[in-house]
């Protein structure tokens, strides 16, 4: 046997660009649905995870999975903005009978400063995902942003610097400016979506959004007046806009319109217990114009679709690897053929038929042993490039 | 002669098919320790007659004893057994493994029957040396001259120091002087030995070094 495995073991060597191909092929052949079957429950795990502990979204009337996916994961899907009275109502117009029945944290996701999401919400978002603050202090003014950290890794970003906001069209010229965000804090990593976003207040946001802004005092300038009427003064093309809030400025800041009508993207309900999570999705089930979801339940839905494509994904994955051993088997075939003059020779010098049967299995087990090494190495890394890919996807 | 050492045909009978090329042996002794000569022009049936004596084929009637035992009586297994412990073969197209070592090629036979030991390596050193490819021992094969990989297949026939050696031309790649070396090798290590040796060849010139000469056109009138 010793003398069997010294052959076979010389062979695959000799032809080891040939056979580390045959071996390759094999094991990512036979890994494939293996390291499919990995990635899809790491994903499944932290989609659940996530959607498990946010208990209730409230937004407009919509796409509940558009919805789910903007709060969770603040992605820009086209989701009908809710007004910001919706949650001043639901904090206040409900507390009568209760007052207490679920603490509400608004979320606005629309902008993105350097390709990350700019969310815009409460102070209280931070306890509730389990963020704290790893560096700096948390968000102090108008124009403050804290960041995940992931991203300030990414972005070598500190508290003390800048970020400027992504405007959405490049000749938007009186639309949605640049704005220049002050960091003032980076966030702990709780290895979920937070850690690649930036969070501002939500009145930033509206700032971004070109509903707030900070000039120049007209009244002190002649210069940059337009017109006069009423007490009403208009200002000219020379009025200087201020792209970035300072101790200087923020007194010049200010909002136009109805405050109530501003929008943002959806509202995390915070159910004090059961009965008052079951109130409030009664009550919004006869809204005509805002939806309450569970993320839990449309999460268990989009995954158990997932599921479904992943048995066919799986299924072809497997007729491929059958495939492949009948190739590989055919490889073996050809080559024991070809070489059959070389074992035409050991017979010749007396080797035993056993012994030639050995080295040509030994030959196979050799190159399914490589590929069987492969493939794990393949599992081990979808293993670790797992969380990688998946906040890639999402 | 020895009876039980040597070798010894009678009436040796082989056909590829009925009407097919045919070989008729009626009666080769070889005593132990000499030397035969196959000579005889191309298709005549030398290495058909080589291949009957190894029992690397099977003859259609007749006897082939080496030493004690009848070869056509034994399985095909307990041929190959025999084989792989008496019997020394140079092939024509030498037959080594183009992906061993000079070394693990001499040895290979060595290899499968669990014997490559200190005595078996310090006689391949020897003949190596006096075969002149004893600094090609670490070389793939296929990296040497047609001369150099004949003379590792003369190396590997001998180096189990077999009671029956069995070349097939062995001195077709090399030139007249190097021929000379490998056949004067073969004829001293199984004289030495008291081993049998039957040699194809085509060279007129190294007939009178062997002790009988078998013509194979004589045979086919015998």
């Amino acid at each position: 046997m010793r003398a069997a495995f010294h052959l076979a073991a010389r062979y695959v060597l000799r032809h080891r660009i040939q056979s580390a191909l045959l071996a390759g092929a094999l094991g990512l052949v036979f890994a494939l649905p293996l390291c499919l079957r990995v990635l899809i429950e790491h994903a499944q795990q932290e989609l659940r995870s996530r959607a498990a502990a946010t208990p209730q979204i409230v937004g407009t009337r919509g796409s509940a999975l558009d919805l789910m996916m903007t709060a969770l994961y603040f992605k820009r899907e086209n989701l009908l903005p809710l007004p910001f009275g919706e949650l001043t109502e639901l904090q206040h117009h409900h507390s009568a009978s209760a007052s207490t029945m679920a603490a509400a944290i608004p979320l606005h996701v629309r902008y993105q400063a350097q390709g990350a999401p700019i969310v815009g919400t409460e102070l209280e978002y931070f306890p509730f995902r389990g963020l704290h603050l790893a560096a700096g202090k948390q968000l102090s003014r108008l124009g403050d942003c804290v960041v995940g950290a992931t991203l300030a890794k990414q972005r070598g970003l500190q508290p003390g610097g800048h970020l400027f906001s992504t405007p959405e069209q490049a000749f938007d010229m009186a639309g949605v400016y640049p704005l220049k965000m002050r960091v003032t804090g980076i966030l702990t990593p709780n290895g979920t979506p937070d850690d690649e976003a930036l969070f501002v207040d939500l009145k930033t946001c509206w700032l971004i959004e070109g509903r707030s802004h900070g000039h120049d005092d007209l009244k002190k300038d002649e210069s940059v007046v337009l017109t006069k009427e009423e007490g009403n003064i208009v200002g000219n093309a020379a009025v200087r806009m201020f792209n970035e809030v300072t101790d200087a400025n923020i007194a010049s800041f200010h909002f136009h319109g109805d405050v109530s009508t501003y929008p943002i993207s959806a509202v995390i309900l915070l159910p004090k217990d059961a009965k008052s999570e079951a109130l409030l999705a009664g009550h919004y089930a006869r809204s005509k114009e805002q939806q309450l979801i569970r993320p839990r339940d449309e999460m268990e839905a989009l995954l158990t679709q997932l599921v479904r494509l992943e048995g066919f994904a799986a299924s072809a994955l497997l007729l491929t690897a059958t495939a492949a051993l009948l190739v590989t088997a055919l490889v073996f075939a050809l080559s024991f053929r070809l070489r059959q003059r070389e074992f035409a020779t050991l017979e010749d010098v007396g080797v035993s038929r056993v012994s030639l049967i050995s080295v040509k299995v030994l030959e196979v087990l050799i190159v399914g042993l490589a590929a069987a090494v492969i493939g794990l190495v393949l599992l081990q890394f979808s293993s670790f490039a797992a969380p990688y890919l998946l906040r890639w996807a999402l | 002669m020895s009876a039980t050492t040597g070798l010894q045909v009678s009436d040796l009978r082989f056909a590829y098919s009925a009407e097919g090329f045919r070989v008729h042996v009626p009666q080769l002794e070889l005593a132990a320790g000499k030397a035969l000569a196959l000579a005889g022009p191309s298709g005549a049936g030398k290495s058909t007659l080589l291949r009957l004596l190894t029992g690397l084929l099977t003859p259609t009637a007749g006897k082939v004893s080496l030493g004690a035992s009848q070869m056509e009586t034994m399985t095909h297994e307990a041929r190959r057994a025999f084989r792989l412990q008496h019997i020394g073969l140079v092939f024509q197209d030498f037959a080594l493994l183009d992906y061993l070592t000079v070394t693990e090629n001499i040895l290979l036979p060595h290899q499968f029957r669990g014997t490559a030991d200190a005595a078996v390596r310090t006689k391949m050193l020897d003949l190596t040396e006096r075969l002149h490819i004893d600094r090609y021992l670490n070389k793939r094969v296929s990296h040497l001259s047609q001369g150099e990989r004949q003379r590792v297949a003369v190396a590997r026939a001998l180096v189990h120091e077999p009671q029956f050696v069995f070349a097939d031309e062995p001195t077709a790649s090399l030139d007249p002087a190097r021929g000379r070396i490998v056949v004067d090798m073969l004829l001293e290590d199984t004289r030495r030995r008291g081993a049998c040796l039957v040699m194809v060849t085509h060279d007129p010139n190294l007939l009178p070094l062997f002790d009988q000469t078998v013509r194979m056109e004589d045979l086919a009138t015998a």
